[in-house]
């Protein structure tokens, strides 16, 4: 894992008369433009907290939230918010809710939270409100319009009178590449709201917004997809600039769409994709019909992390924390107009998947 | 005390150059020597005489073999942490020099690059050979006839001429001769020696290298073993004690660092810096609390075990991993735990048939030292079992 050097952390550093090239991720802090407009946030997302039995949880998934709340807390400075992306838990129950609910409680300062589908298809989300509160909600901060979208609703057919039992519904919605699921949308309801919401900021500020499932359409097969995302996206395009971050698809894509920028969360359970091929335990993951390479299977907590985001005159900067890996950095560049990867953006940049172990 | 070190060391020295520059040892890859450091018989013996050279110290008491001793397996077991000049105690176990030619970093949090940069930094931290800086050094290589004669010899250099480049450079010469394989392991993996380790031991291997799943650090190649995998993990040794207080350690050493901390100085001495582990050098969080993977040759004869020392037999680290990175079933697992790391569910017996397999990598001129009561209790006793017979014993209540 190494910080490359950059413009920012050599300012910083010049200004401190810190000799070392590089400046640990935890103490990052831009030397850029009025101190007003710059700020950092963590996002922290789909850590899938699933119960076994009674108080028994899958280890795997506790430790990945565990140890992205524990990093999260010694980042200095201490970030301005944190943002938990969605998917808490993995089927929807009271005690995964619960449970995740208390290993995020040890986070210091502010969070908002993201509705998953994992979160939402049990009791469509009642419980998770009443811990969490609106499912879809903005605030502003420091010169920026946040907002929240629950993306992850569907048809009322499929939702309301497809499946005999609340258990199965939530099921159904679960697996990955299920073809008895149904695609996520945001619905007329929410992108009403979002357009009286909207119509009260101006045209130049910054506006981030986060989803849970990407507002832009992926791959339908595996749900990286919202169905209505072309509307939603319509409602932003009249700002000058727009960032959307979800979560959900647990890797990291990036992607500029006319004037929005989305960016991808890690999930700190498990990535997509990932082989089932070393198996001497009871995995417990959910199953993938299509295999593809992972980067070091024998450590669970590979491929997975967290992100510190800094927003610097509203565009933003994404450091993904990747456990047993190298911390990659995904920045809106000016020139190009899109976000970039800072290190291996250019193809001759780029390290090679492994094909065996 | 053992017989005097000279005398040992000759002997092994003997045997040591003889090995490496015949035939490789079984079980292990040619040695890696750097092009800017080749080696030769008189640059070894050079860097052997400069390893034992107690006049490097404050005191003139310690050398690099106080706790790199040859007749110890190249440690100091059964010492915990190493004790440097004024019986001053440091933070961390002595590893053994044995087949460190091979390791990719040095030091337990891998913050010196090669054999060659790790020499100099004994001597002058406070808590070792105590020197301010490394003047004392160069006058005795200058002025010593003994000396100004090798180094002429060796490096073509004149005594003023000599500084700690060539020090460095005789004192990782005479370290990369120090390897050792052919233990009963690699007559039997390598050797095709069927007999060579006992039914225990096969069975033990079997568990190294599936459900003990140790092979994934403590890597075995194609044709040699180096027991390591050259990377840093946190295993929850040493983390777990400061684990309450990471969200304040880890920051104020990161200001220090940043305002010009010497992190030799600081780990060696502040018991708490010192299991930050690799974060304390690379500042990644990832690597808060991880060390470097240790060799397991010759693992039975250089306890204790773990880069602080803590763990007392083999058997106390097997359970260790096998409770899933904490020592007693009830302690708290750390937060940064390695991903690697989970409860592996393995039976008392299969725990000593793995310890078992461990014994099996004690290369011959060690295999003394395990008759020499360097290590009082068993490899394949917990210390816990210990513990509570010593109680009965003693006629106290159980708890």
């Amino acid at each position: 894992m190494s910080q490359t050097f950059d413009r920012r952390t050599f300012l910083r550093n010049a200004a401190l008369g810190v000799s070392a090239s590089t400046l640990p991720l935890t103490l990052v802090e831009l030397a850029f433009a009025k101190p007003e407009d710059t700020f950092t946030f963590a996002y922290i997302s789909d850590s899938h907290i699933q119960q076994i039995r009674g108080t028994e949880f899958v280890r795997n998934w506790d430790r990945g939230l565990i140890r992205a709340v524990a990093e999260t807390n010694l980042l200095t400075p201490k970030p301005d918010f944190v943002v938990f992306g969605g998917d808490l838990a993995q089927l929807g129950g009271k005690p995964e809710l619960d449970h995740g609910a208390g290993m995020l409680a040890r986070l210091s300062g502010k969070v908002y939270h993201v509705m998953g589908e994992h979160d939402y298809y049990l009791d469509l989300g009642e419980y998770w409100s009443k811990l969490f509160g609106p499912q879809y909600y903005s605030f502003n901060h420091k010169g920026v319009h946040f907002v929240v979208l629950n993306s992850i609703l569907t048809y009322d057919d499929w939702t309301l009178r497809r499946w005999p039992t609340a258990e199965q519904r939530m099921a159904e919605m679960a697996g990955l590449d299920n073809p008895n699921g149904s695609p996520f949308m945001v619905g007329d309801k929410q992108r009403e709201w979002l357009q009286q919401d909207l119509a009260k900021v101006k045209k130049s500020t910054p506006v981030v917004v986060f989803s849970h499932s990407p507002l832009q359409k992926i791959y339908k097969g595996w749900n990286f997809w919202t169905e209505d995302a072309e509307q939603v996206q319509a409602l932003l395009a009249p700002f000058d600039k727009v960032t959307v971050f979800y979560g959900h698809v647990h890797q990291i894509q990036y992607n500029q769409i006319g004037n929005i920028s989305f960016t991808s969360a890690m999930a700190t359970a498990w990535p997509w994709p990932y082989p089932q091929s070393y198996a001497q335990a009871e995995q417990l993951l959910p199953k993938l019909t299509v295999q593809m390479n992972r980067a070091d299977p024998f450590f669970e907590r590979d491929a997975t992390g967290w992100q510190l985001i800094d927003i610097n005159s509203g565009r933003a900067r994404v450091n993904f924390n990747l456990y047993n890996n190298r911390t990659r950095t995904v920045a809106f560049d000016e020139k190009t107009g899109q976000p970039q990867d800072t290190a291996f953006q250019a193809a001759d940049q780029r390290v090679p998947p492994q094909d065996h172990f | 005390m053992g017989p005097p070190i000279h005398t040992v060391l000759a002997g092994v020295c003997a045997v040591f150059l003889c090995t490496t520059l015949s035939a490789q040892p079984l079980g292990l890859p040619p040695v890696p020597i750097p092009a800017d450091n080749p080696q030769t018989p008189a640059k070894i013996a050079l860097g052997d005489k400069l390893f034992n050279d107690k006049r490097f110290s404050s005191t003139g008491e310690i050398s690099c073999a106080t706790c790199h001793d040859p007749a110890k397996a190249f440690t100091d077991s059964p010492r915990v942490t190493s004790e440097g000049i004024h019986k001053l105690t440091g933070t961390r176990n002595a590893p053994t020099v044995i087949n460190a030619a091979y390791f990719g970093l040095f030091f337990w949090d891998g913050r010196s690059p090669d054999l060659e940069d790790q020499a100099q930094h004994p001597i002058v931290n406070p808590v070792e050979m105590g020197l301010t800086n490394h003047d004392p050094v160069l006058k005795v290589v200058r002025t010593d006839p003994d000396y100004v004669a090798a180094f002429r010899k060796v490096f073509g250099t004149e005594p003023a001429q000599v500084t700690m480049h060539e020090v460095q450079q005789a004192i990782a010469s005479f370290e990369r001769t120090i390897v050792s394989g052919d233990s009963p392991f690699d007559q039997w993996y390598f050797g095709r020696k069927a007999d060579a380790i006992s039914a225990q031991a096969k069975r033990g291997f079997d568990v190294f290298m599936n459900k003990g799943r140790c092979v994934s650090c403590h890597t075995i190649e194609q044709n040699f073993a180096l027991f390591t995998d050259n990377r840093f993990h946190n295993i929850g040794v040493g983390i777990n004690r400061i684990q309450r207080e990471v969200p304040q350690l880890a920051p104020a050493f990161l200001r220090a660092k940043a305002q010009g901390v010497d992190v030799d100085k600081a780990v060696l001495t502040n018991p708490k810096s010192s299991e930050l582990g690799r974060f304390a050098v690379t500042d990644t969080l990832d690597e808060l609390g991880s060390f470097k993977t240790s060799t397991l040759r010759n693992v039975a004869v250089t306890g204790p075990f773990m880069h602080d020392g803590s763990l007392a037999t083999l058997r106390d680290v097997v359970e260790h991993y096998n409770n899933g990175g904490i020592t007693r079933k009830s302690d708290p697992v750390n937060d940064f735990l390695s991903g690697g790391i989970r409860p592996l569910d393995l039976s008392d017996d299969e725990i000593s048939d793995l310890v078992a397999f461990l014994e099996t990598l004690t290369s011959p001129q060690f295999a003394a030292q395990r008759q020499a009561a360097m290590n009082p209790a068993s490899c394949n006793v917990s210390t816990a079992a210990v513990a509570a017979t010593d109680t009965v014993k003693a006629g106290g209540s159980a708890p």
